[in-house]
């Protein structure tokens, strides 16, 4: 199939003809969110344990992978990966918003920081999920989406910080009182329940779960998106992009079968490996 | 080199007549009783080695000396039983208090063994040698139906894998502590009466008469002093410790079981410790060197924060964390080991700070879920309605 596929590469504009694809996400901005949910599934993995210590399966767990020493070993690993991808995004953002100075960045329809048709959007949405209006048009990146960004924006910065404060608590005491190294155990150990169980329940289903895109949205595995998918997920940049004319300027390839391959088989694992994670922590953190 | 061998070849012979000789010299019972397949009625051996009686503690006694009773020959087959407190009161004394009373269940040849080959206690080939003591208590207290029948934990095998234990069959050190070290041996007591070396409040004398600097440091502790003032919920040695499967306390597995223990009193210092990442660490294991009760508090000179001599005084915090967290300073050590984050009045800030997140981890959730859950629903809805009206089209 592979070879079939290769000797195909050249006809594929012809085959693909009626199916047109658009770009949504950049190489560059795909690795970054493998980066990120890599990094992310092995902070759960061996997060969870320490926070629900009194467990079985977190004893069953680190006796598995050598004890605790391995774990808090794979904990800092996967910390400083997880940094060097949020250092990376940041100069990205400091490069294109600040020296570029391009535009959309910190504002506008295609930045993600959130203005008044956002607040429209999520009213007009839940009117629509009790059938009391039409469905709104969202643009670039969706309220929710934006909320996504945010929330995992500034759990980075918080666990992040936390985390560094215990990793090096006598350094950061000569700057922080006594207090705040207790306080940064509980504000990591929250914060991390919080990011795992929205990112394993709520993010899973918004994005990946809900009708719309089951069983996996692979835009942010493939970068593409049909003529389709786009015009009815994100009508307002699909009609601006028509309008100004710029929409032959996104038209991408469509992916080759290895990729949709490799990227359900990535993405399905990161899901299940996601959902056992939080099957695991409501178990532990009711019985608590 | 031949004079050597002959002088030695005469003095053998001559001790090989002379020790009977000196020893024994009723050969009117040996005519019989040295045969060693010589059995009674009941079908018990009845044979003397006379070689090996003549060599043990009782080598220089005659039988009659101790079969008192028989006067005659052929004796009758039913005979009264030695009574070695003829010569033993003082033991036998002891024995009649002590837990082993019952004579028919514990004669003395129970503990020293043949009664034809008794050593002394200093011998090898005794019983009661101090590396065969376990072995001898263990034929009846490392036997489950025996443990079982009276109540008692089958000590021996616990014993035996102990820092004692293995130090006296491994290592064969004579002051290892063996059983009768801290039970005694003929006026052994229930660990319930006070006279008892095992009674509670003996026991740190007990474990003392070897560890006496341990002891001393134990009675200059809250612990030692509760004991020493009658508080019997104080813990002694063995609380901590175990009685018989003692570890090495640097040992994993004692760092692993030992915070329990001290929780088990200390209830509300164990559930605040367990909040912290010292506990969460060493909970998993394979990390036992995070700190457990006595890293910080001390082991046996227990004393309170208030004492400038403990090391949790406020004077000594910068010192005791230091020991492991290089560069440790003042502010550092205002962290709380056994901070309550549920507690609003013993910690107002760190109340807060867990209130805000679990607030904002509630209300996040909270409002998704709900959101999600509609958002199924809805799309739900319309795909179902999408597929009816194409259908109604297809049809």
């Amino acid at each position: 199939m592979p070879d079939l596929e290769q000797a195909a590469m050249e006809s594929r504009e012809k085959s693909h003809a009626e199916v047109r694809h658009f770009m949504r996400f950049t190489r560059a901005q795909r690795y970054l969110h493998a980066a990120l949910f890599s990094s992310f599934l092995g902070l759960a993995a061996t997060g969870l344990p320490l926070r629900f210590s009194e467990s079985i399966w977190a004893r069953g767990l680190a006796k598995a992978v050598g004890g605790f020493g391995a774990i808090l070993f794979f904990h800092k690993f996967c910390a400083l990966v997880l940094t060097v991808a949020f250092l990376i995004h940041l100069k990205e953002i400091v490069t294109r918003g600040i020296i570029h100075r391009e535009k959309g960045i910190f504002w506008g329809a295609t930045s993600m920081v959130a203005n008044w048709k956002d607040v429209k959007d999520l009213f007009g949405h839940i009117r629509w999920f009790l059938g009391l209006g039409p469905k709104p048009k969202f643009d670039r990146y969706a309220y929710w989406e934006k909320f996504d960004y945010w929330a995992v924006f500034w759990g980075m910065i918080v666990i992040g910080f936390s985390g560094y404060a215990m990793w090096f608590a006598p350094f950061f005491a000569r700057f922080l009182p006594g207090w705040a190294l207790n306080a940064v155990l509980v504000i990591h150990s929250e914060e991390g329940l919080l990011a795992i169980l929205f990112i394993f329940s709520i993010h899973f289903v918004n994005t990946h779960l809900r009708p719309d895109s089951f069983p996996m949205d692979m835009v942010v595995f493939t970068g593409v998106e049909s003529e389709e998918e786009f015009k009815t997920k994100r009508p307002l940049e699909y009609e601006r992009l028509k309008a100004q004319g710029k929409l032959e300027g996104r038209i991408a390839e469509a992916p080759g079968i290895w990729q949709i391959n490799f990227s359900k088989v990535v993405g399905f694992t990161a899901i299940v490996i996601g959902l056992v994670l939080l099957v695991l922590t409501l178990s532990a953190y009711l019985r608590e | 080199m031949k004079t050597a061998s002959s002088i030695a070849l005469a003095l053998g012979a001559l001790l090989a007549v002379a020790a009977p000789r000196a020893a024994w010299t009723e050969t009117d019972c040996l005519s019989c009783h040295a045969d060693a397949s010589l059995q009674d009625a009941t079908g018990k051996s009845v044979g003397v080695d006379a070689h090996t009686f003549g060599a043990s503690i009782h080598g220089s006694l005659k039988c009659g000396d101790c079969h008192a009773t028989i006067k005659e020959y052929p004796h009758p087959d039913q005979i009264t039983p030695v009574k070695c407190e003829s010569c033993h009161a003082d033991q036998a004394a002891g024995l009649a208090g002590s837990v082993h009373s019952v004579k028919a269940e514990h004669p003395c040849t129970s503990c020293h063994g043949d009664a034809h080959a008794i050593f002394p206690k200093d011998d090898a080939r005794s019983a009661v040698y101090p590396l065969n003591v376990p072995r001898t208590c263990g034929a009846c207290h490392g036997n489950d139906a025996m443990a079982k029948k009276h109540g008692l934990p089958n000590v021996y095998p616990l014993y035996i894998d102990s820092i004692h234990g293995f130090a006296l069959s491994k290592e064969g050190l004579l002051v290892a502590a063996n059983c009768q070290s801290c039970h005694g041996s003929h006026h052994i007591l229930s660990h319930k009466d006070p006279l008892s070396p095992t009674y509670k409040t003996n026991i740190p004398k007990t474990c003392g008469s070897c560890h006496a600097g341990i002891t001393a440091n134990y009675m200059n502790g809250v612990h030692g002093k509760a004991v020493a003032a009658g508080d019997l919920k104080a813990p002694v040695c063995s609380d901590c410790h175990t009685a018989h499967a003692i570890l090495q306390p640097t040992a994993d597995a004692f760092r692993m079981q030992s915070t329990p223990i001290c929780g088990s009193c200390h209830k509300d210092k164990l559930s605040t410790y367990r909040d912290t990442f010292h506990s969460q660490l060493g909970s998993l294991g394979g990390y036992v060197e995070t700190a457990r009760c006595w890293d910080c508090h001390g082991a046996h000179d227990v004393l309170p924060a208030s004492d400038p001599r403990s090391p949790v005084a406020k004077a000594n915090l910068v010192a005791t964390c230091g020991r492991c967290h290089a560069g440790a300073n003042l502010s550092f050590v205002q962290y709380q080991p056994h901070a309550n984050a549920r507690n609003r009045k013993l910690n107002p800030a760190l109340y807060f700070v867990r209130l805000f997140m679990n607030l904002l981890l509630a209300g996040t959730l909270g409002f998704f879920v709900i959101h999600t859950i509609l958002w199924l629903i809805r799309s739900r809805y319309d795909q179902i309605k999408k597929k009816s009206t194409e259908g109604d089209k297809n049809a």
